[in-house]
């Protein structure tokens, strides 16, 4: 079920376009926003609001990296993966990580509180390794300082 | 040495309106408004500026395709690509959090120009810090008179939307852009039509990207003569350029468009770190072909960095050093391609990650001699005129400089059946 205020700020998006279809990601990511993943369900409804079809929307939602279509932990940490982090050193963060939360990509750890995921440039490569912690980025990485960092999320 | 786009920023900071203001902020707005549409699209022709995106097509030209007049559409829109996720690129985003009134002001000029009373910010959706400083400025200007109805009394309007994306290399490519815009999946179009004629919503666009746009304001504000002298050759302006990998200093700087890769590389970034030595370098992101020691005084300017075999893209070096494995390198880059390959033509939905599974048994030592054969394959099989857009083409740059350059590192995997940097790195 979609709340009123996640209904209020679909329709706000709508008004912006000249076809409401073109708040399709906007509206994905509302309801993210508010319940952590788009169910099935979640998903319908947005469709119906959009006068789409659901297929077309599920089409939509599961081209982007960032809507997540299966739940996830209370923090998403999205480790960066692509060129100058690896050269920086990405694959000994990635081992840290792994070892630590005892999780790999696109797993989610037994007491909800993280999944990992990996993530293209964050544009920071001058910085690598760098991450992503929710809205939060973190660079210049090592395996000290991801402790200090997964401290403040709980 | 100037440096119109970054003289204001300071690590760290955001410039507000006032002091955008104070330092000749919206001078070239008002300059712009002045004078006919038209005219400013000949000056920012004539000044040479070329899209900063990566493809370097002369700006003002690309505009000129827009069409103009009493029997133009009524809707067009022009489009800021604040994408930004090739990897290796860290440049648009030091624009956008230091100095987002320069961005805005140059887009209310290109908007004015082509006659567009709506554009959009296309951000993704990891550029949080720069979304927010965005808001703010749009809200600032909006207050200002800047934006909105009858701008500075010329009767002219214009709205700035912000559009977060949510993660999609192809939604930088400009209409696949425009898909996404539309809430479509980011599929690119077959051209023609061009966007230009017939893009968002069917109607003209333009879309550039964020450095380009910043250099507008600059370039109405002090004239094309004067734009021109920043650049060491004769293209015009200046450029970020930046460097990440194992080097000194790390980082971006402004510099006239035409500096040599050696000084960007040895003074700028302060030289490869003690232990370490240079082996090549990706130019502009991760779809441009290498160059290597030999090329290290090659200019740094689109038809140079072009001569050199490579291209100039988007002007942020990554290097490769010694004690990193060229294969792993180049698998790392085709892992990205393979999974970033939108589907729609079946070389690169298919072509790509072949590339990839071949190159990741390379590198773990199961290689074979027959594996060169099939990537040097692929290298023509994906090269342009093959697919809808430059997506393909573009992973295949690095694999087929690296094939010429590195290919002993190559064989040596495939000889010794094991990568022989990554005894060390374990
Ligand atoms: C796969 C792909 C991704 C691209 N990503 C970006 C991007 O993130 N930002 C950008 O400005 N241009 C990107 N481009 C280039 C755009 O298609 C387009 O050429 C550019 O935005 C035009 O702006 P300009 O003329 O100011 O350079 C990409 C191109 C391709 C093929
Ligand atoms: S080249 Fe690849 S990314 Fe580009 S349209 Fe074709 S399948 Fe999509
Ligand atoms: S490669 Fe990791 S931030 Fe750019």
């Amino acid at each position: 079920m979609l709340s009123k205020e996640e209904i209020k700020l679909i329709e706000k998006e709508m008004a912006k376009f000249p076809v409401k279809s073109a708040a399709s990601i906007e509206s994905l990511k509302i309801v993210q926003d508010k319940q952590r993943w788009v169910s099935d369900k979640a998903l319908a409804e947005v469709a119906r609001i959009l006068e789409m079809p659901v297929t077309e929307l599920e089409n939509v939602a599961s081209f982007y990296n960032l809507i997540y279509r299966k739940p996830v932990g209370r923090h998403v940490i999205h480790l960066c993966e692509s060129i100058s982090c690896w050269v920086m050193g990405l694959e000994d963060i990635l081992g840290y990580l792994n070892k630590k939360l005892g999780i790999s990509y696109g797993e989610t750890t037994e007491d909800d509180r993280f999944t990992l995921l990996p993530i293209q440039c964050l544009g920071d490569c001058d910085k690598a390794p760098a991450m992503m912690v929710d809205n939060d980025l973190y660079n210049n990485l090592t395996t000290e300082k991801i402790d200090d960092i997964l401290q403040k999320y709980q | 040495m100037e440096t119109p786009l970054t003289k204001n920023i300071i690590k760290g900071k955001t410039i507000d309106l006032k002091i955008y203001e104070k330092s000749g902020g919206y001078q070239g707005l008002r300059k712009a408004m002045s004078k006919n549409p038209e005219d400013i699209t000949s000056i920012v022709k004539e000044s040479g500026l070329k899209g900063r995106g990566g493809a370097g097509f002369n700006t003002g030209q690309k505009w000129s395709f827009v069409p103009m007049g009493k029997d133009a559409p009524k809707e067009k829109y022009l489009i800021a690509n604040a994408d930004e996720m090739e990897p290796g690129t860290f440049k648009d985003r030091l624009l956008l959090e230091g100095d987002p009134h320069q961005l805005i002001e140059g887009m209310i000029i290109a908007s004015y120009a082509i006659q567009a009373s709506n554009a959009f910010i296309f951000m993704r959706w990891t550029y949080q810090n720069s979304a927010d400083q965005i808001r703010k400025a749009i809200a600032e200007a909006h207050e200002a008179g800047y934006l909105g109805r009858n701008i500075l009394n010329t009767g002219f309007d214009l709205d700035i939307h912000l559009h977060v994306s949510a993660g999609r290399y192809i939604c930088g490519e400009e209409t696949a852009l425009l898909n996404a815009l539309e809430g479509k999946r980011a599929i690119p179009r077959s051209k023609p039509p061009f966007p230009q004629v017939s893009g968002l919503f069917g109607k003209p666009t333009i879309v550039n990207n964020v450095e380009t746009l910043c250099n507008l304001p600059h370039i109405i504000d002090k004239g094309k003569e004067w734009y021109k002298s920043l650049s060491i050759t004769d293209e015009g302006g200046t450029k970020l350029y930046g460097v990440s990998g194992r080097v000194k200093k790390p980082g971006c700087w402004e510099l006239p468009l035409g500096t040599t890769m050696r000084e960007i590389i040895e003074e700028h970034a302060g030289g490869m770190l003690d232990g370490y030595k240079f082996r090549g370098a990706l130019p502009g992101g991760a779809s441009t072909d290498f160059l290597i020691e030999e090329h290290m005084d090659t200019v740094m300017d689109y038809s140079s960095a072009m001569k050199a075999g490579s291209r100039l893209g988007t002007g942020t070096l990554v290097i490769l050093d010694d004690k990193t494995c060229p294969v792993g390198f180049v698998h790392n880059l085709e892992k990205f391609f393979a999974h970033e390959s939108c589907g729609w033509c079946t070389p690169c939905r298919d072509g790509l990650p072949w590339v990839e599974k071949v190159l990741n048994a390379i590198e773990n030592g199961e290689g074979v001699e027959k594996d060169m054969k099939i990537l040097e394959f692929h290298t023509s099989y994906l090269s342009p005129g093959h697919t809808y857009c430059a997506l393909a083409p573009g992973a295949m740059e690095p694999l087929q400089s690296a094939l010429k350059y590195f290919r002993e590192d190559f064989m040596k995997h495939i000889n010794e059946k094991r990568c022989p940097w990554r005894n060390n790195y374990a």
